[in-house]
């Protein structure tokens, strides 16, 4: 009974041809009612007002259409007034979706995608070199040491320039006095940076190359407006003071332009200084600085690139090869190894940071979920929208047959999915300008938050417009054409083919299953690996241990650090202090290389971390076998090993009373105790060789070093955060030279490390709520459209004998079918999926049993709650009632 | 859905009836001849007569074609087919069987 395709199309089409023989032969009868001594207002309105707003539009065709816009809106207003609940739900659930994809966008764009402030950025590159790791694993490096730097800036000259920017250090500077310690984030950048970048000063002037012309030579700093404005109020006399930084002492000179905030995206730069101010700058073995290259003006990228690359990997290979002191005591297949770099570029015009390489993907899959329930969400409306075209089934087809253009049912169609989805925009428009922020700020901890612009621009606006665009095609476009091939005799006849509006539906169905199963499986590897992260064993406490980051100036000799420890211990309501130089999992990890009887070091360097007496008590770190530190250790001198160090050095022995030198030709340390593994960096690293030092540390000639920075660890018997604060004062006022510099907990610093995993499963756990709400709502919706559909044939089967488990069966088999189908569709989607982002998983695999049977189960539980009330109605069925009203 | 259907049968009815006695009319004329043959006591509105005439044209029992009228404009002209002719007769039976019981029922009743 269906027509084809094509005659749908073609009716479509051919519509306007077919409307104009009507109008022409109704006003032929018009005329001839009239000719005939009839009224001719009587005889206007004999066809009532459709024909008449028709018959105006041929006189003043543009005004008639808008005024048929018109019509059309007011009456898919009138629609959705009448169906109150209908409309909110599908109103709410596409501004979920669309505020959902909005926000996603607004992020992955201004982290990913929206271009730095500057000119040329598609001319800008990033330089970095592959390599082969210490355990063998490619890695990829993007810090270059400065003399390496120059060398390659000089060789290139004539068709790039280079550019070095530091990573944005958060940094303690000191404005007057040592009282007034504050954390900024502080970049050194070649004095080439700002003119190549066309940047101009808000205030004084920016670094210019000649601030590179000697290392310590240019003391000078420029602020970012930023920090300006959040600092200083705008105070134009800012410039001269000065900030000091250590012992540094740098005059302000100028305030960066408005809206550069540095190439790191994700972070706001507040202080530029020289490149040469920082001490590493002229060490040829330390690599510290990104090295961006920006193409001469006129120079093409297609042609130019290759042959730069090669260049520049030639003077850098050059430099490698003659820094003697970096391989020191390595041997020589370490060596090789380590020169066989690849040099690479990437284009940098978007900034360059690791907030970017560490949520790529999970922006990505963000992306993916809130597009996901977006689609759900418009394939529910879309339902809702057939179910109501197949109930004005007679209504359109009276408007065919007195004369209505097919085009202008089109039309009524869309302006009515258009009128929806707009209504849904508006309000997805807050709910993304909440939301983008929202999710911006969990990104990172909060004592040092990720700083990015959202700017509610054209970019996203034109984003939006598309998603409109698309939502109100994929809405009106089914229920369009299957109005266009309304047939008047069959509709009007009340047969038309019943079928058809319930297998798209069931299709449909099929469709949001399958999307929904994704969403549910996704959302369930994430939550699953945030569990195993967060529950991982540590193997030490995290039960009331306060961190007090704590800096020295030029540095304080050991014995000062201890007896600061000391007053502490004093304080009521501490239960015991140590103190190490940095904290477990924490930003700092810092490695050596270990030689075992004067061989050469090994290729696999091992991981260290001074700590005092105690420290292993008070982290509630057991000792294997051996025993803890004693005051009198130094370093070099004793160590305390992990057990994977053991493995790695001492294989099949008895580590205690065995040494190890950090290099070749060192002094020994001898092993005194065996820990377990504990996570040091990362917890999601592998086991990694790890070795404990005391934290008094001597030179060759046995005096004790001084100590610069070191992390006190109290345990307190309270809320440790309440102590911070009587802590901060007892350090500041012993006048020591000692000064806190930051204060946190282990507990933070673990939950800091499962940031991102948390992020993630979060907000897949929303969207998978979301989505077995969206796609239960379709579920019944359709089912229920579909048992009210078939009451007479229900009635039927009952009056002659059906039994209630026959009925139950013919309404929920083919809907269980649709389920069965999608669920496939979804589980085969979902590895797809899961094998592009399977790096961000921990310990989960998506072909666990459990990761596909726990969202089968919701979508089955779901589903059986959605078809309930559908069920309960159709065995509710009265057939004689049914029988009787026809 | 049952609506209305003896009117619209009767309609039907009347128009192939129109239509066999004077062949070639356009819809006006259609509408004029049942209200005078009926001494204007039958009146066929336009939203129904036009609908019955698209209706009975996609059935196949009356066929359209276009024809210049003498005031420059065109008119569509309706005529029955073969098949109409065999419809007429069997709605005509139809009917003076319906009315015959009709009739009958409201004598004795």
């Amino acid at each position: 009974m269906t027509l084809s395709l094509w005659s749908r199309i073609s009716n479509a089409v051919r519509g306007e041809r077919l409307n104009r023989e009507i109008e022409e032969e109704l006003q032929s009868h018009i005329d001839e009612a009239i000719a005939s001594g009839r009224d001719p207002k009587e005889a206007h309105r004999a066809f009532g007002s459709a024909l008449g707003t028709r018959e105006a539009s041929h006189s003043i065709r543009a005004a008639g259409w808008l005024e048929s816009l018109l019509t059309d809106v007011s009456f898919g207003w009138r629609q959705l007034c009448r169906n109150k609940v209908t409309s909110f739900a599908a109103v709410f659930s596409l501004a979920l979706g669309i505020g959902s994809c909005v926000a996603a966008f607004r992020l992955i764009d201004a982290l990913l995608w929206r271009p730095l402030p500057i000119s040329n950025s598609s001319n800008l590159y990033v330089l970095s070199r592959k390599m082969t790791g210490f355990e063998g694993k490619p890695v990829e490096d993007g810090h270059w040491a400065t003399p390496d730097f120059n060398l390659m800036r000089d060789a290139v000259k004539d068709q790039a320039d280079l550019i070095a920017i530091s990573d944005a250090e958060r940094t303690d500077i000191t404005w007057f006095t040592d009282d007034d310690m504050e954390k900024a984030h502080v970049v050194y950048v070649s004095g080439n940076m700002f003119p190549l970048f066309g940047l101009e000063p808000a205030l004084g002037r920016l670094l210019a190359p000649a601030d590179d012309r000697a290392p310590g030579a240019s003391p000078y700093a420029v602020l970012s407006w930023d920090y300006w404005n959040h600092h200083f109020g705008r105070d134009p006399d800012v410039l001269g003071h000065s900030l000091h930084i250590g012992n540094q002492t740098f005059q302000i000179i100028g305030v960066g332009p408005r809206d550069f905030a540095g190439t790191e995206k994700g972070t706001v730069t507040d202080i530029f200084l020289p490149l040469g101010m920082n001490s590493f700058a002229n060490q040829d073995s330390v690599d510290w600085h990104l090295t961006f290259l920006m193409l001469k003006p006129g120079v093409n990228p297609a042609t130019a690139v290759e042959p730069l690359r090669q260049h520049l990997s030639a003077v850098h290979r050059a430099f490698e090869a003659e820094c003697s002191k970096c391989f020191r005591g390595a041997t020589q297949a370490s060596i090789d190894r380590f020169l066989n770099q690849k040099l690479v570029f990437y284009p940098a015009g978007a900034g360059i940071s690791d907030l970017q390489k560490d949520y790529r993907r999970y922006l990505g899959v963000l992306g993916l979920l809130a597009a996901l329930v977006l689609l759900i969400a418009c394939t529910n409306v879309a339902n809702l929208m057939t179910a109501q075209a197949a109930a004005r089934a007679q209504e359109m087809a009276l408007r065919i047959s007195i004369g209505a253009g097919r085009r202008r049912l089109v039309q009524l169609i869309l302006v009515q999915s258009a009128l929806l989805a707009l209504l849904a925009s508006v309000l997805g428009a807050f709910f993304a300008a909440w939301s983008g922020p929202f999710v911006l700020s969990l990104v990172n901890p909060p004592d040092n938050p990720a700083r990015l612009a959202l700017p509610a621009d054209w970019r996203v606006l034109f984003f939006g417009f598309g998603l409109i665009i698309l939502i109100v095609l994929w809405l009106g476009l089914l229920p369009a054409l299957r109005a266009s091939a309304v047939r008047p005799v069959a509709a009007l006849k009340g047969g038309g083919d019943p079928h058809w509006p319930r297998r798209l539906m069931r299709g449909a169905i099929a469709l949001q299953v399958a999307f929904c199963f994704l969403v549910l499986f996704l959302s369930s590897l994430f939550v699953a690996s945030f569990q195993r992260l967060q529950n991982r064993p540590l193997g030490f406490s995290t039960d009331r241990l306060l961190l007090l980051e704590t800096v020295a100036g030029k540095g304080q000799l050991p014995v000062v650090w201890n007896q600061t420890a000391e007053a502490l211990r004093a304080v009521p309501g501490v239960n015991s202090v140590a103190i190490s130089r940095w904290p477990l999992l924490g930003r700092i990890q810092i490695n050596s290389d270990i030689s075992i009887n004067g061989a050469p070091p090994s290729p696999t360097p091992a991981f260290f971390l001074n700590v005092s007496p105690d420290w292993l008590s008070t982290m509630k770190i057991s000792l294997v076998s051996g025993r803890d530190f004693r005051p009198e250790d130094t370093s070099p001198g004793a160590a305390i090993v992990n057990e994977t160090f053991v493995k790695t050095f001492f294989p099949g022995q008895d580590p205690i009373g065995r040494s190890f030198e950090r290099g070749a030709n060192q002094p020994l340390n001898k092993v005194v105790g065996v820990i377990p593994d504990v996570p040091y960096h990362n917890l999601r690293e592998p086991s990694r060789a790890v070795f404990y030092v005391p934290f008094a540390e001597i030179n060759d000639k046995s005096a004790p070093r001084v100590v610069d920075f070191a992390t006190f660890t109290i345990h307190t018997a309270q809320n440790p955060l309440a102590l911070a604060g009587s802590f901060r004062q007892l350090i500041a006022q012993s006048h020591n030279g000692l000064r806190v510099s930051n204060i946190t907990t282990q507990l933070d610093l673990v939950r800091d490390q499962t940031i991102r995993e948390r992020l993630i499963a979060m907000l897949a756990a929303f969207f998978a709520a979301v989505a077995l709400l969206l796609a239960g709502i379709g579920l019944y919706a359709v089912l229920n459209y579909s048992v009210l559909q078939r009451r007479r044939e229900i009635g039927i089967r009952m009056a002659i004998g059906s039994t209630r488990a026959g009925i139950v069966r013919i309404v929920t088999l083919d809907v269980f079918q649709m389920i069965a189908l999608g669920g496939c569709a979804g589980v085969a989607l979902g590895f797809v999926a899961a094998r592009y982002v399977q790096s961000l998983f921990y310990q989960v695999k998506a072909t666990d049993a459990d990761m596909i049977a726990l969202p089968t189960c919701a979508m089955l539980l779901s589903a059986l709650v959605a078809t309930l009330p559908a069920v309960l109605r159709a065995l509710r069925t009265d057939p004689i009632e049914i029988l009787r009203s026809e | 859905m049952a609506k209305s259907d003896a009117l619209q049968g009767s309609l039907d009815l009347l128009v192939l009836k129109i239509l066999s006695r004077r062949p070639r009319l356009h819809g006006y004329a259609i509408m004029a001849a049942i209200a005078s043959t009926s001494g204007e006591v039958l009146r066929a509105e336009e939203g129904s007569l036009y609908p019955a005439l698209y209706r009975m044209e996609e059935a196949g029992l009356i066929r359209a074609e276009w024809i210049k009228k003498d005031s420059g404009r065109r008119a569509r002209v309706y005529e029955l087919t073969a098949a109409g002719k065999k419809q007429l007769g069997v709605e005509e039976s139809r009917w003076e069987s319906v009315s015959l019981a009709i009739n009958r029922v409201l004598r004795e009743a």
